[in-house]
């Protein structure tokens, strides 16, 4: 594992770039665990001071210091994003494994549920949740809610991998050594499909995150725990592009655009790593 | 041999790699000089990785990195003139292609596109090289469906409605239809049930008699080698060790390889056990030094671990590479006759 | 033509389930709140003008009467449906009495246009640039275009049509930043007002291409520098087939194919997208008109829109479902 890794960062520049990101923004955002004030208090600073050696980042007009405003709102948006990626990495390879394994009626059924899914436009759904919750809905609400919308897709790709398991050799001696279902699926098949696994967390902390910063924006989430979309939510109710105090929204829309690269770049050169056919491609340049 | 279609002198090629900063060279096709005449049936047998895949690609200019050639000449004689393909240009190959060099692809579930109907991949193939008027062309198609006993209306059909033996009866027809001086068949029967193996043997027998073109053919099936072809070249490592007619390669081989292969031929009541290779086919990145099949060689000596054995004529039309090969022993002539050799 | 028969039956049962679990879904979370319709609506027409209590008993019966709520939970649901299937979800709040469907229907081709328009630019642009950058790995322009796919894909929506709204509605403002057409010119079927659609709609929909430009692009790339290493497509080029052939029969025909799978499966996220680029453009469709209704707590008009969202992305699913068998052949034989 970590001499795949060591590889990865030697020879692989999307993986390195990938990294440097996630690294910075990850220290970055655990840096709020030191911080010297309470990022979900207001007025603690003088408001709209520009960056200077004093607020690296600025202060909003809010009277934060937006540089540990940020960080808060990096760690809890990543937090977010990592529940909502484990939850769901959970329901896809329960829903995938059983559906390739067992076949048959279950297979049909749990593959026509996914179709559902896959089918139901997810935003409506969550803006449905917000209304209906209102203050009610918090981070960790969301995060459920999310993860139980947001596994279908990668269900279906565990599926057709756990199709191939079933018919190999070794799940044909299991079976005949008597191995129970639940051990065959855990000891056995669940290390194939890791790697997908892995590709896929990373595309779905994405997609949890930017869904998140995209219901904030709009106020429908809860406004007052900092996070990458309520502090651009707060900004745009301050209207800070136009009264002029721009690094409120262009510091956190840069850090935003950085997070995002870095999550892309790990996911898709884990992603060419993990398919042969994409390494031989490399190899014959 | 008089007249020669072929001629390849000295060839070389490797595979450069280059991943994760390992640099890998492999040495698939090492010093391989043979020649193929016109209107012959040769064989090219040999195991996986023995550099027979590799040989065949740089005889269809089908050469793509990593795979390169490093040294040596491919020269074809063809009616249009001569042609050196492990030199020409691209655009030079382009105007041998199928018109008079073919090639029958391995693995006929997946040569033909999914999704395009039979008559228009026939159309994409052969339409441009035969130059023929829209009509004459459909007639020509129809004619040379006849021939290979296929139904005209599969011409309307994707390749996954065909059986496998119908498929490769289609890549059989599209290899052929431009009548080709030189076909090139890789592996053609392989993966189709014995039945349909012997049918398409002898569709490529008939085709190749009707109108007399030079055939390579390669498969590692031994008794597929006895049916079919005139010569035959056993490639071990990457290098040509023996060659020579079909029936003194069953007879009377000199490569105690090729004695191996011959004689593990299954026979029909002879129920001792198959003799086997110990050891594995050496790895090409790091050959052995002396002879390349001395490891498993049973008559090896000191001089095979050190001195090359070099390729020379032990029998009229017959090449072999071993410094002991005096000593290999002739075969039962009973296997041979079981495979048809003398028929 | 029986087993394209039997396919497009298999999906007509899902886009059915579809329908029927994401509507129930909707009704189900929207009735299980403990936000009641009807005390909401009293207490914005109370905070408007002062009633006395007898009034307000009045309208509290009356609105009770209209929505259902005294009635068991199953009971409003065959009622819900029923309305539904009659096309009445009652009126809405924020434009009482104005039905809530009507309104819906007002803002529902202004999204499908964006939809319609937006996904096919970014749909042929970014399958054809990748399939071109898939075969001709080495070319610069378009390993160019990689580099701004890869940037560009990850982003949200939201940030996306943000910077648009700031470089074009503050730093070089040439286009229109908000709204579907100018106040000045009246709604008809007239030169100008088309005009000002378009130059309206124009932000909108680039900031839609951009983001989902990277999806097809990055996709079909790597769909196609696989499929280069077919060997059908080998066979072709030994065979020496035309090189635009090659191109566009073998290699684009067959990486096209999960390509459109991945369309069915991208509408949903681009409707998402949509809502997000409306809000920010102030652009008069469905997704303006759910925030809208959100925020005005207007219990019937967040319905309406719910339903007819799932109900139209299940359709434009169902649509490109009904294509693949065309461009697979071997989806029929099953």
């Amino acid at each position: 594992m970590f001499a795949v890794l060591r590889d990865l960062v030697r020879y692989n520049n999307e993986f390195a770039i990938g990294l440097v990101l996630v690294a910075a923004i990850g220290i970055f955002a655990l840096a709020s665990l030191f911080s010297p004030v309470d990022p979900n208090l207001i007025f603690t600073t003088i408001p709209d001071q520009p960056p200077s050696a004093e607020f690296w980042f600025g202060t909003n007009s809010r009277g934060q210091d937006m540089f540990w405003q940020l960080s808060e709102a990096f760690r809890n948006s990543l937090v977010f994003g990592l529940t909502v990626a484990c939850i769901s990495r959970i329901i896809a390879i329960t829903v995938g494994l059983l559906s390739g394994y067992l076949g048959g009626w279950i297979d049909r059924v749990l593959m026509f549920v996914n179709d559902i899914f896959v089918a139901i436009p997810i935003f409506p759904v969550l803006v449905l949740f917000y209304f209906v919750l209102r203050s009610d809905m918090n981070t960790v609400t969301l995060a459920l809610i999310m993860a139980c919308l947001g596994w279908a897709y990668d269900a279906r790709l565990i599926r057709s991998v756990a199709l191939g398991l079933k018919h190999r050799e070794f799940t044909r001696h299991a079976v005949f050594a008597g191995m129970s279902t639940r051990k065959i699926l855990l000891q056995e098949h669940l290390p194939f499909v890791m790697p997908i696994v892995f590709a896929t967390f990373m595309n779905n902390m994405l997609w949890s995150i930017g869904l998140e910063v995209t219901l904030a924006v709009l106020g429908l989430t809860d406004i007052n725990t900092p996070t990458i979309g309520t502090v651009l939510y707060w900004a745009n109710s301050h209207s800070a592009m136009v009264v002029g105090v721009w690094w409120w929204i262009v510091i956190p829309v840069v850090l935003t655009a950085l997070t995002f690269l870095g999550l892309f770049l790990l996911a898709v050169s884990t992603n060419e790593y993990i398919d042969p056919r994409s390494r031989l491609r490399r190899m014959g340049v | 041999m008089t007249d020669e279609i072929l001629r390849v002198d000295g060839l070389k090629a490797y595979y450069q790699m280059h991943y994760f900063g390992v640099q890998r060279e492999v040495r698939a096709v090492d010093d391989v000089t043979m020649s193929i005449g016109r209107n012959e049936v040769y064989g090219i047998a040999g195991e996986s990785s023995s550099g027979k895949t590799s040989f065949i690609k740089v005889l269809a200019a089908a050469v793509r990195p990593p795979l390169r050639v490093v040294s040596g000449s491919v020269n074809y004689d063809f009616r249009s003139g001569p042609i050196n393909v492990a030199a020409a240009t691209a655009a030079e190959v382009e105007r041998v292609r199928w018109k008079s060099l073919s090639y029958i692809m391995q693995g006929s579930m997946s040569v033909l596109n999914p999704v395009r109907r039979i008559g228009q991949t026939f159309h994409d193939f052969a339409f441009r090289p035969l130059g023929l008027p829209r009509e004459a062309f459909d007639r020509r198609v129809l004619d040379h469906l006849a021939r290979l006993k296929l139904p005209a209306d599969i011409l309307r059909a994707y390749p996954h409605e065909l059986s496998g033996g119908m498929r490769q009866r289609v890549t059989i027809g599209l290899a052929t239809i431009c009548h080709p001086e030189f076909i090139i068949a890789d592996e053609p029967t392989t993966a189709l049930d014995l039945v349909v193996q012997k049918e398409v043997l002898h569709l490529i027998r008939d085709i190749q008699a009707e109108m007399g073109a030079s055939v390579v053919f390669v498969t590692h099936d031994m008794s597929v080698h006895a049916n079919v072809t005139d010569r035959i070249g056993i490639f071990y490592a990457g290098r040509l060790v023996e060659e020579g007619p079909t029936r003194k390669m069953f007879f009377a081989p000199r490569h105690p390889y090729t004695a191996h292969l011959v004689a593990s031929l299954p026979r029909i009541g002879d129920t001792a056990q198959r003799p086997s290779l110990d050891g594995r086919p050496p790895n090409l990145a790091a050959p052995p030094d002396g002879c390349r099949f001395h490891p498993r060689c049973p008559l090896a000596v000191d001089k095979c671990r050190i001195d090359v054995p070099p390729l020379v004529e032990v029998a009229p039309g017959q090449r072999s590479a071993c410094w002991r090969w005096q000593d290999v022993q002739p075969l039962d002539r009973s296997v041979a006759l079981a495979h048809g050799a003398v028929t | 033509m029986t087993s394209y028969f039997w396919f497009v039956a298999k999906r007509a049962v899902l886009l059915v389930a579809v329908i029927f679990f994401g509507v129930s879904a909707t009704f189900f979370i929207t009735h299980l709140s403990p936000i009641s319709p009807v005390e909401t609506a009293l207490g914005r027409i109370a905070n408007q003008s002062s009633f006395s209590p007898d009034a307000i008993e009045d309208m509290r019966r009356v609105l009770t009467d209209l929505y259902g709520t005294d009635r068991p939970l199953l009971q409003q649901y065959v009622t819900f449906w029923q309305k539904l299937a009659a096309g009445d979800l009652g009126p809405s709040l924020i434009a009482f009495p104005t039905p809530a469907m009507t309104l819906v229907m007002q803002a529902l081709p202004w999204t499908v246009a964006l939809l319609v328009v937006s996904t096919l630019i970014t749909f042929l642009a970014g399958n054809l640039l990748g399939a071109l950058a898939g075969y001709f790995q080495n070319n610069m322009a378009l390993k160019a275009f990689g580099v701004v796919a890869v940037v560009l894909q990850p982003i949200p929506y939201y940030v996306v049509a943000f910077v648009l709204l700031i470089l074009f509605g503050f730093v070089w403002p040439v286009l229109p930043i908000s709204g579907g057409y100018a106040m000045d010119v009246a709604p008809g079927w007239t030169l100008d007002f088309m005009w000002s659609v378009a130059l309206h709609a124009i932000l909108p929909a680039v900031s839609l291409v951009l983001v989902g430009f990277g999806t097809w692009f990055l996709g079909m790339r790597a769909l196609v520098s696989n499929v280069v290493t077919e060997d059908y497509v080998t066979y072709a080029e030994l065979a020496g087939v035309k090189r635009s052939t090659i191109m566009g029969g073998y290699v684009i025909r067959n990486a096209m194919i999960p390509q459109v799978t991945g369309l069915a499966m991208n509408i949903g996220t681009v409707f998402s997208g949509t809502i997000i680029t409306e809000q920010v453009f102030n652009y008069p469709g469905l997704g303006s008109l759910l925030i809208d209704a959100v925020f005005g707590g207007d219990y019937a008009l967040v319905l309406a829109v719910s339903t007819i969202s799932i109900t139209a992305v299940g359709i434009a699913i169902f649509i490109v479902d009904l294509l693949y068998p065309l461009i697979d052949p071997r989806v029929k034989a099953e």
